[in-house]
């Protein structure tokens, strides 16, 4: 496959890019040969979402030379990418909110009828197209309505409907679910087969070892490294990565590490408490129906599911963001379902939202100012900010949760996936807070950071908090929850103790194959 | 830090001065076409402005007006809203300005009826404004179409309160105000003499300071500047957005308002229909030129007013419209200028570092 007579469908060599005093790439290359899924792979901020973004004409290299399919392709443009048969779905959606599914789908190649845009066709492809691929999708909602997940599928349904020849994927699956990775396995294993070329971006190393043919590893904004996959463990690609070696199994030692679970019965109070809860939204009906539970606190319970099944809407009801049609929520006892979204945060309540881009941070905003959204009236007196109290604060946190580069002043909007979910974990942790909705916390970050979240969300579990899960990731659900609901169709399809649920039981739960009442 | 406050200082600066080369070049192409030597009107324009004290007094008192509409502008569309009325609101702000002082008894201590005139202003402006904004945060209307509708209803209104009740006989003006006088710059520096030029612009400066300490360290500015930035991850971190836009419309009403004391209780002292018609307008170039900052908008206000009455002073050469299609020009010029000019720059520094 690697033989030297063919051309390679992308080779890339000594890119060189800066943002002001940032190096994103420094000496990076990258050669991927036709036919092969090509793993890239290195820590937050390691310039793998820059790399890509050169190769796709989004940014022009300071220097280098890239090469597709042997042509000299240095410097192009977006379009003369597209051109190319380059599709990427890049790791911040780039969707046109207010249109719908599929005309974001079609946008630039639209089927017309007698000259003008033809929505029913469009609507019938994107119908089709979800059939031929397992990632399902109405094609008539409205982009902005949609939870990332559901964002995600549509991202990667725009690259497929225009025939990529050379598939770039940063990050596909931080918000998938386990049946729709599998999913998108499946089409991508097609796609090589067929004589694709797919490059993956990703932070989970069992899908690296699972799916890739070939591995490269960036540092520092350098490629530092080419594995063959058969021939590597994870550990190797991990200490590549990071420079020096690492533990990995700290994933499976997270969980026995934690101590046994508290039997919930045994407590009277609940940190959170949702009765019958109902949730509406114009076009989908309930898509929160009825739903009732309670978080006591120093648990964690973990909300399983595939995307679009209500979670979104749950945890933006609790937030107060959503209206409720009807039912209660109330935090330490207190009904809070008539508050507003700032005194649910004054009684204790603290979120990391799903989306980091749309909902977490003010992307024009320094990281300092970020890290005081929802709580400025903290870090002011007499209506007047303490830019001193901020900037220690912030200098603070930036070293906490190991923010890179650790620039107060630095727009949130520079810096890389993982650090900006770092920039939110750092903020909503950071404040005294009862009940915790974590909304994929861990999504885009790095597997040392990963690590790191999860010893704090333990450890908020251990002071006596709260906390809500929603997670993607199986594992991570898993692993950190005491116990797990699954939701269908807006209904906890089942309500299950982690210590025993296993992931085939989850799965079942999560497409609908089984139900269990639950009291 | 400094190199961020360097890189924000080019942003501001080189785009405006490339806008203004590409005007003088299209300017000079136009002078041509009128069979005038471009460098001897260009002398012209530049000495009927700041070559002279008069002239210079009167480009201070356009950039005044200028600067208070182009503020006005600038703190809505920090808040993300686009006031398009700020052309009605310096009317009502200036008329109401004119009622109380007429209404003032002359005794009234200088300082007082002024502080009582300007708040009074204020408070039309921003009532003028509280229309749309209300408008807007309880029924989803969206201001720029109220804020131009209005215009036309507010303007019609106060044509008519004028021209039925409150005119002089043989005039479209109201009655000379007893109290509430601005004294002219000329008082304090004869060289101004003629000039309209007024402690108004006094007002202006202090307006900005407050205005850009409102906006970049108080509590309220930064909640201000998180909505119109991102207002879903506002209202996601319990900033109520609706009550920012009700807030951010009606200071920018009031800032507009204010302006109308430029010319009443600086300059004629009554109310004169008509009095700033076109400032509201010019205050949008004046806001994007100014980059939405208080101290760049006064900036912008001085080169929009320069150009305005550079237009009076070459209109023996060539029309004076040629100074109108100057600033069209350099409207153009700047909002196209702006983002390729971020990109260039970013370029070239990217590559003296690589
Ligand atoms: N537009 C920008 N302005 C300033 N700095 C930037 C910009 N884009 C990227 N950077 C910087 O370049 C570096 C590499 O970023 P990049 O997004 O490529 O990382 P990444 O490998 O994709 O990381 P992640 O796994 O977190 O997504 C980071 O330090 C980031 O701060
Ligand atoms: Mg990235």
């Amino acid at each position: 496959m690697t033989s030297p007579s063919v051309t390679p469908a992308i080779r890339m060599t000594g890119i060189e890019k800066s943002y002001g005093p940032v190096h994103a790439n420094s000496g990076a290359s990258l050669e991927v040969m036709p036919g092969e899924i090509h793993a890239l792979v290195g820590e937050n901020g390691a310039g793998k979402s820059t790399l890509m973004k050169i190769l796709g004409g989004l940014q022009a290299p300071d220097s280098g030379k890239m090469e597709v399919n042997g042509r000299d392709v240095t410097g192009w443009t977006t379009p003369d990418a597209i051109k190319a048969g380059i599709g990427i779905v890049h790791q911040h959606f780039m969707l046109v909110p207010t249109l719908t599914v599929a005309e974001n789908i079609v946008l630039g190649m639209e089927p017309t009828k007698s000259g003008l845009f033809d929505g029913d066709a469009a609507n019938a492809a994107v119908e089709k197209l979800g059939r031929d691929t397992g990632l399902i999708i109405a094609p008539k909602r409205k982009v902005a309505d949609l939870s990332v997940g559901e964002a995600q599928r549509v991202e990667i349904l725009k690259v497929l409907f225009r025939g990529a020849k050379i598939l770039i994927l940063d990050e596909p699956t931080a918000v998938l679910s386990p049946p729709e990775v599998k999913e998108l396995w499946a089409v991508m294993r097609r796609m090589r087969d067929n004589g694709g070329t797919i490059v993956l971006i990703t932070h989970r190393l069992d899908e690296v070892m699972d799916l890739t043919d070939v591995i490269t590893v960036m540092r520092a904004g350098k490629t530092v490294g080419k594995l063959v996959t058969r021939n590597t463990t994870p550990a190797e690609i991990a200490k590549e990565m990071v420079g020096r070696e690492v533990v990995l199994s700290a994933r499976d030692k997270m969980k026995s590490g934690v101590s046994a679970p508290v039997k919930t019965a045994a407590r009277a109070s609940a940190g959170l408490e949702l009765r019958n809860v109902v949730v509406t939204d114009p076009l989908r009906g309930r898509v929160v129906d009825n739903v009732s539970f309670m978080v006591a606190p120093g648990e964690i319970l973990g909300i399983a599911g595939v995307e679009g099944n209500g979670q979104t809407e749950l945890i933006e009801a609790i937030a107060g963001l959503r209206k409720l049609v009807s039912g209660t929520i109330s935090i330490d006892g207190k009904d809070v379902s008539y508050f507003d979204v700032a005194h649910r945060r004054e009684v204790g309540l603290t979120h990391i939202p799903e989306d980091r881009h749309r909902r977490g941070l003010v992307l024009d905003y320094s990281v300092a100012n970020n890290l005081v959204l929802g709580v400025q009236n903290r870090f002011s007196s007499g209506g007047v900010l303490n830019e001193r109290k901020i900037g220690d604060y912030s200098a603070k946190q930036v070293a906490a949760y190991d923010i890179r580069p650790p620039i107060s002043a630095a727009y949130a909007r520079g810096f890389s996936g993982g650090n900006q979910q770092k920039i939110v974990l750092a903020r909503e942790m950071g404040h005294g807070f009862t009940v915790l909705l974590a909304s994929q916390p861990t999504r885009g970050v790095d597997v040392g950071a990963i690590e790191f979240i999860h010893a704090q969300l333990l450890a908020a579990r251990g002071e006596g908090k709260a906390i809500l899960l929603v997670s993607a990731e199986l594992n991570e659900v898993m692993a950190l929850s005491d116990r797990i609901a699954v939701m269908y169709r807006g209904q906890f399809a089942a309500v299950v103790d982690a210590a025993t649920a296993t992931t085939e039981q989850l799965g079942e739960y999560m497409i609908g194959a089984k139900k269990e009442s639950v009291a | 830090m400094s190199a961020q406050f360097r890189a924000q200082l080019e942003e501001a600066i080189i785009p405006t001065v490339i806008a203004l080369l590409i005007a003088i070049i299209c300017g000079d192409l136009l002078i041509i076409s009128y069979g005038q030597a471009p460098g001897p009107v260009y002398r012209m324009l530049l000495e009927g402005t700041w070559g002279n004290w008069y002239g210079f007094g009167q480009v201070l008192y356009k950039a005044t007006t200028l600067a208070f509409t182009g503020m006005a502008i600038a703190v809505g569309l920090r808040a993300g809203l686009f006031n398009i009325g700020a052309e009605s609101q310096i009317a009502a702000g200036g008329l109401a300005a004119a009622m109380v002082g007429i209404w003032l008894p002359a005794a009234t201590p200088g300082i007082i009826a002024i502080l009582v005139c300007i708040i009074a202003a204020g408070v039309m402006g921003g009532g003028v404004a509280a229309i749309p904004a209300v408008l807007k945060t309880k029924f989803g209307a969206h201001e720029v179409i109220v804020t131009i509708m209005l215009n036309f209803i507010v303007l019609a209104f106060i044509n008519w309160l004028i021209t039925a009740h409150l005119h002089q006989p043989e005039s479209v003006h109201t009655a000379t105000i007893h109290a509430g006088f601005l004294p002219r710059l000329q008082e304090f520096f004869p060289a101004f003499h003629g000039a309209a030029a007024n402690l108004s612009i006094l007002v202006a400066i202090l307006v900005a300071i407050a205005l850009w300490y409102f906006l970049f360290k108080s509590r309220s500015g930064y909640e201000l500047r998180a909505a119109g930035l991102q207002p879903e991850a506002a209202e996601y971190s319990g900033i109520s957005v609706h009550n920012v836009w009700m807030k951010a419309m009606i200071l920018s009403g009031a800032i507009a308002g204010i302006g109308g004391i430029n010319f009443v209780l600086g300059y004629e002292h009554y109310y004169e229909d008509g009095f700033a018609t076109g400032a509201g307008f010019l205050g949008i170039a004046v806001a994007l030129v100014g980059r939405n900052n208080p101290f760049g908008v006064l900036v912008a206000a001085l080169l929009f007013a320069t150009l305005s009455q550079g237009g009076l002073a070459i209109h023996a050469f060539v029309p004076k419209q040629i100074a109108d299609v100057l600033q069209a020009i350099v409207i153009i010029a700047i909002s196209a200028a702006v983002p390729e000019v971020r990109r260039l720059l970013l370029a070239s520094r990217k590559r003296v570092t690589a």
